[in-house]
């Protein structure tokens, strides 16, 4: 079987390459230069390139990440690099913005940047100033402060313009199943259930999906795998179905679609996914991705805690409903230090959320050292419900980064329940949290700072939920500079 | 093309960025059969090799050899100014990551395994690690250099306020996004062309020449671009190019290195951390009488440029103040990390922060606005115009600079409406900080201040200029075109620029200190000024009077005489070749009249000053110690710039640059001597998101400076200290979580944790004990 990529629209054979291969190798030994490495780990988006492929409203071109993706991945896939903008008629707009903004300095992460403003010249939903930012937080740039870098993308987001990347969006692209071995490694990418459950049965598995997290162990700490399982393609993992009393949300829904779900059905889980990650890295990764890495600084597990949600498990043959929240003897989903209560045979399908309850609050924040692209020093997401007499009816109280595991505040919460909410009782069960959480100290921040901030933001989503002023900082840019005033 | 001297317009090779089709060094994969260098190493900080067997690296497939320092045909010391670094350990190891060996192989992937294959064993002796130690240990570089004036004793008697204490600057990561990469090419006769990813390619060349033990004429350096260099190639792109020519030398072929991002954090220098014991006196009205300093920088293993990098600080201790009495003494410690090296304000920024600092706790102390004491304290009319080591403050932009800035930003109604914000809200609070800069322009060794240009006019008319700066981002090509095309009258786009090379202009100096147009441009403005001198008569002949050469003027493509006649110049070029006449010639600069005498603090050591202003304002979350940045102006003083756009660009990096520095960028060591923060996943600059959501930006109009080119002046590093003002907003915002009169603590670089801390501190203990003395 052939094995190519459709690489600015012209099929490229690929030839014997390892299957752990990074497209971006790929590319700059395949001549296409222009896309660079300035990490290999996803944080800086030098090397972003462009990927078609099947949005939640149709096809849709994504930027993405090429040092983190794996060759195999894009086997049958459209993309498109920064060679492959302009046409005879002259620069694509947005390297036409890039210039005309005095968005280069030195150049290095100008292709990255290119691409990422490529993508959201196609984009119809950048109608927010933070949507602006998140669409460029992915790519660093050392030279030029960013703000003519920000004035292109103001210039050429949302143009839509009528070219052979708006037309190519006319028809879903076919992303085929794979089976490809080379030496003592194997990728898969089975499109039916059943060719999971037979793969899985050929040995010690590594399961991928946008490889955001995978792709570190192949670049930094240089792995390699035997079995390498990508569930992208299995029927329903990329879908949000309602349920009874909420939705089903498939664990391979990229982080991305799953933000502009979340706009209109779930606040505080969009509110997490805002500073969740670059736009690129969401436009790869999952929400099985993130709740089964297991890390205790993820950013999802502590919504799931706090919104109760239900993991669904996989088997061949059967399936079955983990709560992420621990009750009574069940520790719940995360079970130990990057452990998840995941067997041997077993895949997470997707998770269940319920509907709130229309008078429960939640929210969510996330601490960290950059508001943008970094992972959290403490992530936490809350919801309240108070009765008719103000008296606490319903708490979860979830964190990230202070504990081996994503967990719930048991202890505290136990405090408030059945209390009314006031001042003292709050600082009296705040009081609490220490024996909830013993954090550590690392480079992200210290123990001291944790404990403060996860006491800080439970007194500021209490005062939040009681009417008070929300405390948040502003997004707004704008700004004027001498040369384009000339 | 448009731009053009003193005009809008985008970068030379904005075009080519925007493409992809800009190559950098690691673009080139090299000529077929160009193999790949991976320097071995040291796992430990500090020790002696006992052993080292190569035998199972040398078994791995697509291993040609690996070469230690017995393989070394030449020298194998090298440095920028002393010559005391081994390219390859010899018996002893000073920091985690120094090269022991380096593995040449088919590919990286080989190099790789080959690399992680050598078999070394060491005796480990404890590493020193930060400046306390160092200083404990006695370990240091350089005797102190001392600068010092004025009546000390009397100054600090006659106080009425003495402050002392500590302060604290940070490392910071170059974070160029090109990673150290070179290209050695063997080629015939014993001759080697090296592509390096360098600042300065005349080092590159007398690296590899004496490495090779071969002369530097038989090794050229080309330079295509650089992706970045902030001063961190200018010193340490040497020891990769050097690898590619031994790996080449060795086996005949041609061989490059390139470093990931994680080699390259782990394993070159950064911005200088300072560590700096003050003592400051006062009189009533806030005027500062003396300051005594004692800076520390951490140099890392070797003094690679840390002993201009200190100097270039105790030349920044005065800021943009007066100090009538003052001693600052500095000295650079010897520790166990790489070796801290170059970055943009070489000292400068460390040297600055420390009055800063001062003026921001004296405020808080005497319960002033920092920004009036600054203001009080500026330098003035004579007495009050003198540097501490002798120069005189000409040209002083600050008077006419200060207050349009204080208007245009509309200081004073914002100082008042932050106040009243700040009384309406408990959780958020607003800030306000001003920062001036006067920063001395010219490199401190002052013989380093000259420059090489070479020129060459085709008969069709067109041009090619040569010159020894390297194009790093900065721009410094867009103006060397700029330049050229209005000395020789002819379009931009009859201009080419050549790939910066040793055997076009040789002996160069850096392209750093901000000095690459100022330099390279009055170079290649003379060479192309030598080119009209000889084609005078010739257009005078074409034009019919051939007695008024010396009244011909060249602009718009064309000779002239008055207004009526031209001659194109296309056809002026070929009559001068006709008549035998070269069409060829070099350009050579030197910086007059600047010197100084470091055995007595004594001398000039800055041609000129650039001088800046920038007022911050922040807003502070209480809860968790997050902030941003609300509001940035800028008004900076580039004299008449060769390409206005090109400088806004430099003035904005350079203050998000400088943000960062102070901000996001921790870079953490373990007591091992291990980099914590080898990649941007653990080591965060500045995002998009993080620049001020406000950002103006004005260049001082009618600033003509008459001693460089143009009536330019230099922009590369100036701008990076003007983010000091975020600092001193910070602190106005940290001031008001606790009672007035309390020294705020904010330690740097001032991440959310760091800023949390500071208010808890003021909440505690709003009251703050401070060392006050009244003479």
């Amino acid at each position: 079987m052939d094995h190519s990529i459709i690489l600015n629209g012209k099929q490229v054979k690929v030839g014997d390459i390892s299957p752990t291969m990074t497209v971006l190798e790929w590319l700059r030994q395949t001549g296409f230069t222009g896309t660079k490495e300035g990490c290999a780990e996803g944080d800086c988006g030098a090397c972003t390139i462009g990927l078609l492929d099947q949005g939640p409203d149709g096809p849709t071109w994504r930027a993405i990440c090429s040092c983190i993706m794996l060759v195999p991945q894009a086997f049958g896939r459209q993309i498109v690099t920064v060679e492959g903008l302009a046409s005879d008629s002259g620069l694509h707009p947005a390297q036409q913005a890039m210039v005309d903004k005095l968005g280069s300095q030195c150049g290095y992460c100008t292709p990255g940047f290119v691409m990422s403003l490529f993508e959201a010249t196609y984009r119809s939903d950048l109608d927010s100033h933070w949507k602006m930012d998140d669409q460029i937080c992915g790519n660093l740039c050392r030279c030029t402060g960013y703000r003519p870098i920000r004035e292109a993308l103001y210039e050429i987001a949302g143009r839509q313009p009528t070219d052979r990347f708006s037309e190519a969006l006319d028809a879903l692209p076919e992303i085929p199943a794979v089976d490809y071995q080379r030496g003592d490694q194997r990728f898969v990418r089975p499109e039916k259930w059943g060719d999971l459950w037979t793969a899985m049965s050929d040995g010690p598995v590594r399961f991928v999906s946008g490889a955001t997290d995978l792709g570190l162990d192949i670049t930094q700490r240089f792995m390699a795998f035997p079995l390498l399982i990508d569930l992208g393609l299995l029927p329903g993992m990329r879908e949000i179905s309602p349920i009874a009393d909420g939705w089903h949300i498939g664990a391979g829904v990229l982080l991305s679609d799953l933000e502009a779900w979340s706009e209109t059905h779930s606040a505080s889980l969009g509110k997490m996914l805002r500073f969740f990650a670059s736009r690129q890295i969401k436009n790869r990764a999952t929400v099985g991705g993130n709740l089964c890495n297991a890390s205790p600084i993820g950013d999802l597990p502590p919504v799931m805690l706090a919104l109760n949600a239900v993991a669904v498990i996989r088997s061949s043959g059967a399936e079955r409903r983990q709560p992420f929240a621990p009750s009574g003897s069940d520790p719940g989903f995360w079970t130990a230090y990057r452990t998840t209560a995941l067997q041997d045979g077993e895949v997470l399908a997707g998770i269940e959320i319920s509907e709130l309850h229309p008078s429960t609050y939640a929210s969510t924040y996330k601490v960290s050292k950059r508001r943008e692209l970094d992972i959290s020093a403490v992530s936490s997401a809350f919801a309240l419900r108070l009765d008719e007499s103000g008296v606490v009816a319903d708490l979860r109280i979830a964190f990230g980064g202070m504990a081996a595991t994503p967990a719930r505040a048991l202890k505290t919460e136990a405090k408030l329940l059945g209390q009314p909410l006031s001042q003292s009782t709050i600082e009296e069960a705040i009081k609490t949290l220490k024996d909830d959480f013993s954090p550590i100290d690392d480079h992200r921040g210290t123990a001291w700072y944790r404990a403060t901030v996860a006491a800080n933001l439970l007194r500021g989503f209490f005062e939040e939920a009681q009417g008070g002023v929300r405390v948040t900082l502003p997004d707004r840019p704008t700004g004027t500079i001498f040369a384009e005033k000339n | 093309m448009a731009g053009g001297l003193h005009k809008p317009g985008p970068h030379e090779s904005a075009h080519l960025h925007v493409t992809g089709s800009a190559k950098y060094v690691a673009d080139d994969p090299g000529p077929q059969g160009t193999l790949f260098v991976l320097p071995v190493p040291s796992p430990i900080a500090r020790g002696r090799i006992i052993s080292m067997d190569l035998r199972s690296a040398l078994a791995v497939d697509g291993v040609h050899c690996v070469l230690t320092v017995d393989d070394i045909p030449g020298d194998n010391i090298w440095g920028p100014i002393l010559h005391n670094e081994p390219l390859l350990a010899d018996g002893v190891v000073h920091y985690m990551g120094q090269a022991i060996a380096i593995v040449v192989a088919e590919t990286e992937h080989s190099a790789r395994c080959g690399a992680q294959r050598v078999e070394l064993e060491f005796e480990e002796q404890t590493p020193i690690i930060g400046i306390e130690s160092a200083i404990a240990a006695n370990a240091f570089h350089t005797d102190p250099h001392i600068i010092e004036r004025g009546d000390l004793e009397a100054a600090f008697e006659s106080a009425s306020m003495v402050i002392d204490g500590v302060v604290e600057t940070p490392a910071q990561d170059h974070f160029y996004l090109e990673t150290q990469a070179a290209l050695a090419i063997p080629e015939e006769n014993g001759g080697y062309t090296i592509r390096s990813s360098t600042q300065h390619p005349t080092e590159i060349q007398k690296v590899v020449a004496a490495a090779l033990g071969i002369g530097a004429h038989h090794v050229v350096c080309e330079v295509p671009r650089l992706g970045g260099g902030f001063g961190g190639k200018e010193s340490q792109a040497s020891p990769y190019a050097a690898y590619a020519a031994l790996a080449a030398a060795r086996t005949g072929r041609p061989c490059r290195s390139w470093l990931h991002r994680g080699q390259d954090m782990a394993w070159t220098g950064k911005r200088h951390p300072f560590r700096t014991d003050y003592e400051a006196a006062f009189d009533e009205n806030g005027m500062i009488l003396g300051v005594i300093a004692r800076l520390y920088s951490d140099g890392g293993w070797s003094l690679d440029l840390s002993g201009p990098v200190l100097d270039r600080a105790l030349f920044h201790v005065d800021s943009s103040y007066f100090i009538p009495a003052i001693r600052v003494e500095g000295r650079v410690c010897s520790t166990n990390i790489p070796s801290n090296t170059a970055f943009r304000g070489f000292g400068g920024p460390q040297g600055m922060f420390v009055m800063e600092e001062i003026l921001n706790r004296a405020a808080d102390a005497m319960g002033v606005d920092s920004t009036e004491l600054r203001r009080r304290n500026f330098y003035g009319e004579a007495p009050r115009d003198t540097a501490p080591y002798g120069q005189v403050i000409e040209a002083n932009r600050l008077p006419q600079l200060v207050p349009q800035l204080m208007e245009e930003s509309n200081y004073a109604a914002r100082k008042r409406a932050i106040e009243q914000f700040n009384q309406t809200q408990q959780h958020v609070k607003r800030g306000i900080g001003f920062q001036p800069v006067k920063f001395g322009i010219s490199f401190t060794a002052s013989l380093l201040n000259q420059a090489g240009a070479l020129v060459h006019v085709y008969t069709d008319g067109t041009v090619q200029i040569n010159h020894g700066g390297t194009e790093m981002g900065q721009g410094l090509h867009t103006k060397m075109i700029a330049v050229a095309a209005d000395t020789l009258g002819v379009k931009l786009d009859a201009v080419r620029l050549m790939t910066t090379a040793t055997d076009k202009v040789p002996n160069t100096s850096a392209t750093a200190a901000s000095s690459g147009s100022d330099l390279n441009g009055a170079a290649v403005q003379g060479a192309c000024l030598t080119i009209l001198e000889r084609l005078r008569p010739i257009a005078a002949q074409l034009l019919g009077d051939e007695a008024a050469s010396t009244s011909v003027t060249f602009r718009d493509g064309c000779a002239w005489l008055g207004h009526e006649s031209g001659v194109p110049f296309a056809k002026v070029a070929t009559a001068a070749w006709a008549q035998q006449i070269s069409l060829s010639s070099t350009g050579y600069y030197a910086t007059p009249g600047i010197g100084y005498d470091p055995s007595i603090g004594r001398g000039r050591p800055f041609f000129y000053y650039a001088f800046g202003g920038a007022i911050s304002e922040v807003e502070v979350n209480g809860l968790t110690g997050e902030y941003r940045v609300r509001r940035v102006d800028i008004l900076h003083d580039v004299g008449n710039p060769l390409a206005p756009s090109i400088d806004v660009g430099q003035v904005e990096g350079g203050f998000v640059q400088g943000m960062g520095w102070l901000t996001c960028e921790a870079v953490l060591y373990s007591p091992q001597g291990r980099l914590l923060t080898h990649g941007p996943s653990t080591y965060k600059i500045p995002a998009a998101g993080d620049t001020p959501l406000e950002l103006n930006v004005s260049l001082l109009r009618d600033a003509d400076n008459p001693l460089v080119i143009g009536g330019s002046k230099a922009v590369g590093e100036p701008p990076f200290m003007l983010a000091i003002s975020v600092i001193s907003a910070l602190r106005d915002a940290i001031r008001t979580f606790g009672k007035p009169g309390s020294i705020v603590e904010l330690g740097m670089p001032a991440t959310p944790e760091a800023v949390l801390r500071a208010i808890e501190h003021q909440r505690i203990e709003s009251t703050a004990g401070m060392d006050k003395r009244h003479g």
